[in-house]
């Protein structure tokens, strides 16, 4: 809106955020599965401002062969961001931020998905951020773990990711792309809801020990928001808007 | 990958069979590291260095001090870049060549404890704002591999720092001159311990050596300061943690670290 970073009030004394939520308040989001044609699985997710499409394909043969496991599949994640989805164009290719991305992407969805089922194949995720705000790794991985359900892959339990942090000493939900600027701690979870696993923790920003515990309940609650809204987009895809 | 060895396989059986009974396989306790040698000051070439051993896991690392340009959204912060490289000679399936994904979550996971930690206070580092600043460039080689990259190559990182000297510059109309035989003292705030636990079963160990990481279900690296604050955390592994067991290795990972930190100070003096 024009504000200087400077001018930004992370928190007023209301306990709104700067972008008009509350404390334990998520951002809009919204998800459509099956809306590529040539994808086994596809599914589209707008986070806030993130505006994310991911696309699985297989259980299909592996390129290059050596890579195949004999008694299991393998999954394979590309987590990319176009050019135009930040402020400043971004070198289209992969810098080390993406790469680390794609592996605890891949890494957060393994446990969830049956490769047992699938030796000798491969299952590929392809994410691409079209627009990023804060927390589009989570974002991304909501939006994964849906186009594998909706590619027909069994699975355990959904994966359903969301961040919390620290904004002015106190302990949010979901934070936003300013909040991670200005913010004090930035804590991205995934989460199988039924299972009760953690699949993806990562941290940065100082948190004592009360608040670490805080901060994973609040983002555990989170994951459990996205994954009502991930059922709900495979309950369309697959049963109209009935259910 | 590769296809499962027999010997691999036996391994395996016997580290879960050993765990069932709250043992592992080199005699260590759950919640014990290896034993950790820290020699500081071996390449005097370098403003900072030290060689780190934790069990047979062996790391080089050695700190670069130099004036650059700050990053144009820093420029009231000095530079602090911190990698690590496994050199082919450490494990027979390292490969020279560019880094493959392990090598890079290694490097940044290295990178971020220490960063979010703020251990070095980077706005004593600048020389003139948005100009010129001191940057601190930290490289880990590991020579030898036996398990827990992360914890090795951040403790190489964090004595290397705390012994090293930054040479004096002077800023003046464009131009930083070096002052000779003139050096100060890091600007260190605290000391960051990182503390890697794997879990295998129902089981958290400390400090996997490569035969436990070789088999573990998932892992998690829990970088803690000196208040007994967490500063950092990377789960990784194909499995994931309960939300007991995430509380659980945050208290472990600040237990550890205190021990660990006071051998960290030490041999930063020395």
């Amino acid at each position: 809106m024009g504000v200087k970073k400077t001018d930004i009030v992370l928190l007023d004394d209301k306990g709104i955020r700067c972008d008009g939520r509350k404390i334990n308040e998520p951002r809009r989001i919204m998800i459509k599965a099956g809306v590529l044609k040539n994808a086994n699985g596809s599914a589209y997710i707008e986070f806030g401002e993130n505006k994310i499409l991911a696309g699985v394909f297989g259980p299909r043969d592996v390129h290059p062969k050596h890579l195949a496991n004999t008694d299991r599949g393998i999954l394979r994640c590309r987590y990319h961001m176009q050019p135009f989805s930040v402020g400043e164009r971004k070198n289209p290719a992969p810098s080390r931020r993406e790469i680390e991305i794609s592996k605890v992407i891949k890494e957060a969805l393994e446990p969830a998905v049956m490769l047992e089922n699938f030796p000798r194949t491969v299952v590929d995720v392809f994410i691409e951020i079209l627009q990023a705000d804060g927390g589009s790794r989570c974002a991304a991985l909501d939006a994964a773990a849906v186009a594998l359900a909706d590619a027909g892959i069994p699975m355990r339990d959904m994966v359903s990711a969301c961040a919390a942090g620290k904004v002015a000493d106190t302990i949010v939900l979901d934070i936003n792309n300013e909040e991670d600027q200005e913010g004090q701690a930035d804590m991205p979870v995934a989460y199988m809801p039924n299972l009760g696993k953690v699949t993806l923790i990562q941290l940065d920003g100082v948190l004592s020990p009360q608040e670490y515990e805080k901060c994973v309940n609040t983002a555990l609650e989170g994951c459990k928001i996205v994954y009502e809204v991930q059922k709900k987009a495979l309950q369309e895809k697959f049963f109209g808007d009935s259910q | 990958m590769t296809t499962t060895t027999i010997l691999d396989d036996l391994k395996k059986k016997k580290i879960h069979a050993l765990l069932k009974e709250g043992q592992r396989v080199d005699g260590r306790a759950l919640d014990e590291p290896r034993q950790l040698i820290i020699d500081t000051g071996v390449i005097p070439k370098a403003e900072g260095s030290a060689r780190v051993r934790l069990g047979d896991t062996e790391v080089v690392c050695g700190v670069k001090v130099q004036p650059d340009k700050p990053f144009p959204d820093l420029g009231d912060r000095g530079i602090f870049i911190c990698t690590a490289e496994i050199l082919p000679l450490a494990d027979p399936a390292a490969e020279p060549g560019p880094p493959g994904e392990e090598v890079i979550e290694l490097a940044r996971v290295v990178d971020r404890g220490i960063r979010e930690s703020g251990m070095v206070d980077l706005k004593q580092l600048v020389l003139e704002k948005d100009k010129s600043v001191v940057g601190i460039f930290i490289d880990n080689s590991v020579t030898d591999y036996d398990g827990n990259l992360f914890d090795a190559c951040s403790y190489a990182s964090v004595a290397s720092v705390l012994s090293c000297k930054i040479p004096k510059y002077n800023y003046a109309d464009g131009v930083v001159t070096k002052v000779e035989g003139e050096f100060t003292a890091p600007p260190i705030t605290t000391v960051p311990v990182s503390v890697t636990m794997g879990k295998i079963g129902n089981n958290i160990i400390v400090d996997p050596n490569a035969d436990e990481w070789a088999c573990m279900d998932a892992r998690i690296t829990i970088t803690t300061n000196e208040a007994g604050n967490i500063c950092a955390i990377q789960k990784g592994g194909n499995n994931g943690f309960t939300p007991e067991e995430l509380v659980q290795c945050g208290k472990i990972s600040i237990a550890t670290g205190a021990k660990i930190r006071d051998m960290l100070k030490k041999a930063g003096r020395s």
